[in-house]
């Protein structure tokens, strides 16, 4: 189980701080790799050679891809402790169908609102906000989507709250006025120490997508 | 494990077959119920309200929806025989990625050999082709993406071989010519009972794309 544990990395990407949040919920020593995407490494790419991407999480020197399946990975191997996954196979179906809606309608839709501009902004600011308002539909009245504690689809979305000032600022949108049931969910991931020491700063990542837009969008 | 299985789905559909060959090659009796997509029933609606697509499949009233998701929950419950997925949890996180690789890819470039044309068609046929080689890479000297024996990644590759013909006659290609390895595999699988009984006949399938590519493309 032990072994050497090494993360190709990107600060602000939410799908690389799934795969941090999952190593801290576990407690696992590993390694991070800060990735330069402008100038991949050979190592990413001898890693990764179908998508190029990161996260990838390198254990005993064999990798694995994408991240909901590296942190499906970590669960079953790293299986003494915190569970993500519910064990019921109904249930956990269903953890794998929320966490699916966050990667292909959350995910997408919270692109457009930072990426894009004009009609197809507003468009893509409509739609971040349905599917926020799905979820707080599927998250109901408990307290985490795992139910009484934190699990897989709260960590495949929490990581996106981390963007969520620069969708703010950047779409002139309000979440909290939009979905405060995903808000006051988000903070109660928060004062998790995981979560916490996870999630870079809010302002940090809004400087950062800002350079980023400028090379979807002239202003 | 007395059961009630229902699988609402729709008969030229690749992602609804992968269900029907789980199902087959665990031998699990259920009632299949055939949805007109243009006119979805309550049940649907009722059963996947969020993406209200097929397949779905209902376990004793209750609804796992998307393919993969489904196969992966069929492979827990019925665990007893034809194991789909890898025991070891890296070669499982490997199938996965594979899986997941098909879904990405293989369906966004199929798709556009047989509903575009002119330059958009040049494109998506050159783009088809080069994921079919890179999974003729993976696939390797093996005689199943699984290794010795079918497994996940072959199921959820093997359905899009009913669409070939459709693929073949539509986009001008030969695949047979440019990915042999790929064929040969196909016709390997199409051995199995399960594959053989669940893909519909070529021929029919593309009668029904060439239907479908004239909502598309006009010619």
């Amino acid at each position: 189980m032990a072994g050497e544990v090494v993360l190709l990395d990107f600060w602000s990407s939410m799908f690389a701080m799934r795969v941090r949040l999952a190593l801290a919920e576990k407690g696992i020593k590993y390694e991070s790799k800060e990735q330069d995407l402008s100038n991949k490494s050979p190592l990413l790419l001898e890693m990764n050679p179908i998508n190029k991407q990161v996260p990838v999480l390198i254990h005993n020197g064999k990798p694995v891809c994408e991240s909901l399946i590296i942190v499906q990975y970590i669960d079953e191997v790293w299986n003494d402790k915190s569970p993500l996954l519910p064990s019921d196979p109904y249930q956990r179906a269903q953890a794998r169908f929320w966490a699916d809606f966050v990667d292909k309608k959350v995910s997408v839709a919270a692109k457009n609102v930072w990426s894009t501009k004009g009609e197809e902004q507003e468009a893509g600011k409509k739609e971040f906000l349905e599917t926020l308002k799905i979820m707080e539909g599927e998250l109901g009245d408990k307290p985490y989507f795992g139910g009484e504690t934190f699990g897989y689809v709260d960590l495949s979305l929490i990581t996106f709250y981390s963007w969520f000032h620069a969708y703010e600022v950047l779409g002139n949108i309000n979440i909290e006025a939009e979905c405060p049931k995903i808000i006051a969910w988000a903070k109660r991931c928060m004062q998790k120490e995981a979560v916490a020491k996870t999630l870079p700063d809010q302002k940090k990542v809004y400087e950062f997508v800002v350079q980023l837009r400028k090379m979807f969008v002239s202003e």
